[in-house]
This record gives C-alpha cells, structure tokens and sequence, in this order.
C-alpha cells in the first residue's frame, strides 16, 4: 500500500512539474492523466466483480465474495473520481459541465449499477443470502455493459476517441505518453492495493456490524 | 395412478394463470397501474411548453418514461403477492422446476404490462395528436419488444427485493440501470418511425432490443433459483 501511495505521488509530481503544456488545452488537458487511468481501474475492478460473482455462483466460496464487495467498493471510488474528473476537464474545454454524451452515459450507469451492488448488500443481513444476491447482480450487470457499451458506439461522440489504445500508433508525443504510462501504472497498483486492504478488512467489519452472524 | 409433473412450459402456463386469475379477481394492481401510466401521460404534456418542443417528438419519451415506472409498480406485487403468509413456499414444494415458477411470473407480469399498453397508446396517440394508424403501427411492436426485457428483468429483481428490508426502494434502484437500454433503445426507434424515418434507420435499435430481450431472458432463467431461499 505504502508502495502505491509512492507510487502515485510520483505520478502526480510527473504530471504537475515535468510533463509539457499541450498546445490547444494547456493545463485542464493535465486532468487526463488523472481521468484515464482512473477509468481504466474502475473498469477493472468492476471486472473483478463480475468474475467473483461467477466464482461464487459456481464454487460458493466465501472468500470471492469478500473480494467482490472489496472490488465494488473501490470501482465506486475511482468511477467517482472520472465522474468528478471529467466535468472539471469539460467545464473550461467544452464549456458545459455536462454532455449527454453515450461515453459520460456508459460511466454514469456504472456509477448507478455499483451503487446499486452496494446498497444491495446493505439491505440484507444474512451472510449467505446476500453473497448470492450479490453475486447474481453481479453477473447481470456484467452482460449489461455491452449494450450500453454498443449505444456508446451507435451515435457520433463528442468524447475525444482513444489515442493509446488504438489500432494504430498512438498519436501523443513522448513525454506525454511516458507520463500517462507511469500515471496508469501508478493508479492500477493503487487500485490493487486498494481492493487488498479493504479485502483484510473484510471479516473486521463484519464481526463489529453483525455480531457474529452466520 | 400418478399424474406426471408437468413440463417446464406447462408448469409456467398454469402459474401465469394463476397469478392472472387473482389479478382478475382483484383488479387493483391493474387499475392502479393504468391510472397511474395516464395521469403520467396526461402531466408530462402539463409539464411541457407546446411551442418548445413538438408533441410527436415529445410523446416516445414521455411514453417510455411513464410505461417504465408504471411497470415497476406492476412489478412489484408480483413477488409481493406470495411474500404474505409464504405462499412462495406452496410454489416452492410444488413437482415445478424453479424455472418454471420464474417463466410463470415473468408471463403473468407480461400480460399485465401488455394490458396496460393497450390502454396507454390509444390515450398517447389522443393526448399527444399523433396520427392514429401510423403511430400505433410503429409503437406497438416495439412496445412489445420492451415489454418483454422489462419484465424479464424486473421479475427477477422483484424476486429478490421482496427478500430485503428495504424491497420498495430496492426494486427500482436494482431496476433501474437495466431499464436504461430498454428505454434508449425504443425511444431510438420510436423517434425515428414516428418521424417519418424509414425503417431501416431505426433498425439498429431495435436489434438491440431484441438482442436485449434474448439476452436477459435466458440469463435471468438460468439466475433465477439462485434468488430462491434454500
């Protein structure tokens, strides 16, 4: 965790002291290097949910639904953070706080469906019924994500389209990329490291919330 | 001499009747439901300024709008109805596969829903001025389209609500999100058709609905005894 933490605010001194101005931006382009890899964090522990969820329908093991909640809950802060992330970049760039936009929608959705898993288990009491509630939600909201994700694609986007992961070379200059690549490095650990403790946290809370229920 | 338990769909259809025959017998979630999708109906047009926006390009919103919120207050008594005195644990001894009983509900809650389409679109096409042939030509199949994935999904959540403390705030927050492509997509579709537009343009959506409604369907079948209490 120590590591992570490090590991992050070497990123964000990257960011803020050594990486260069781009030309029709300037500063507010400097929020991608934060919003991206948040992104691509949320986007993975919300992969983590879905497959304990299946782990758990299948095996019916305690500890993938540990992992599940944990994952839940950490793909909410960081989905939380793209939400905030992009309105402040939106704001001064494309004048509006908000766009209707399907790739904002999609994020947006997200953010509902993993508040949705987290109000769920806090609805139910018992251990067993909620792990299998959980885990179905889980899975549903997993098939889920591609239709909304083939709506992103069905009208024309406002949202810049993706200059990394793209078929072809990727079009940012050196630094830039050198940046976004330790700034997703940075954010991806943070995020393991994340689901990790809240992962060892797990049967402390339980024990202190529901006095020993089975 | 021992009757064979019934198949899969056979057991389905008795308890869709079932739920049908004490809906019947009550009519008050019907009349309910109905009341509520048109006084829906009837206050988004209060709502709205008429030299702002075009009634035909308001009413596929306001439609979807209204038919998803009046659908979850369907919904919910589906499951509702069998948490008084655990009725469900009749269902659940019953010789029916646990799939059945899901199938079951989800037609019941099918034909309630479609009932109250045949209502809502003639008051849509009246409050709304739309033209009465072409409009309920275009509504009417993709209606049946959404009508489907709404309760395919809403009839297992409810399934699961039902279950929890906080089952009415539950079901549409669980809800919700699923409904989201639903009523993209018919808006999508609706817009376009009743626009004018040539079919072909609002295929895409409507293939997504179909998808949608394939998908879900069988997913929510396969997930459905895992909501039931062992």
């Amino acid at each position: 965790m120590l590591l992570a933490l490090a590991a992050v605010a070497g990123a964000v001194t990257r960011i803020l002291a050594f990486t260069p101005y781009e030309a029709h931006q300037g500063a507010a382009q400097k929020i991608y290097y934060i919003h991206v890899p948040a992104a691509m964090s949320a986007y993975l522990a919300l992969g983590v949910v879905a497959a304990m969820s299946i782990v758990y329908l299948w095996l019916h093991d305690e500890r993938s639904d540990r992992l599940a909640e944990s994952a839940a809950e950490v793909s909410f802060v960081f989905t939380t953070v793209v939400l905030v992330t992009g309105p402040l970049w939106a704001r001064p760039i494309w004048n509006t706080w908000w766009s209707w936009d399907a790739r904002l929608n999609l994020t947006l959705f997200l953010w509902f469906v993993t508040a949705a898993y987290l109000v769920l288990r806090g609805a139910i009491e018992q251990d067993a019924m909620r792990a299998r509630y959980s885990a179905v939600l889980g899975v549903l909201a997993a098939l889920l994500v591609p239709f909304i994700h083939l709506s992103v694609y069905l009208f024309r986007t406002m949202h810049p389209m993706p200059i990394v992961l793209k078929p072809s070379e990727p079009s940012l200059p050196r630094e830039m990329l050198t940046t976004f690549l330790i700034a997703s490095l940075a954010f991806l650990f943070f995020g393991v490291a994340l689901i990790r403790a809240r992962y060892r946290l797990t049967p402390l809370l339980r024990s202190s919330a529901g006095g020993g229920n089975a | 001499m021992q009757a064979s338990p019934p198949s899969l769909l056979s057991a389905a259809w008795i308890i869709a009747r079932k739920d049908l025959a004490v809906e019947l017998r009550t009519r008050s979630a019907f009349l309910s439901v109905l009341v509520f999708t048109l006084l829906g109906l009837a206050t988004f047009y209060f709502a709205w300024d008429p030299s702002a926006v075009a009634a035909v390009d308001l009413a596929p919103g306001v439609l979807w709008v209204t038919f998803t919120f009046a659908g979850l207050l369907g919904l919910h008594r589906s499951f509702g109805m069998e948490a008084q005195d655990r009725a469900i644990d009749a269902l659940l001894v019953a010789p029916v596969e646990r799939e059945a009983i899901y199938l079951g509900k989800a037609l019941a809650n099918f034909v309630f829903v479609g009932t109250v389409l045949c209502a809502a679109l003639p008051a849509l096409v009246l409050f709304y001025n739309l033209p009465p042939a072409p409009a309920l030509a275009a509504l009417a199949p993709i209606a049946l389209l959404a009508a489907i994935g709404l309760v395919s999904v809403g009839t297992l959540f409810s399934s699961m609500a039902v279950n929890t403390r906080l089952a009415e705030l539950l079901l549409p927050m669980l809800s919700l999100p699923f409904f989201v492509p639903i009523v993209m997509a018919s808006s999508q579709a609706s817009t376009r058709l009743l626009a004018g537009r040539p079919l072909a343009e609002a295929m895409p959506w409507i293939k997504i609905l179909i998808a949608f409604d394939l998908v879900f369907v069988v997913a929510c079948t396969v997930a459905f005894p895992y909501t039931l209490e062992e």
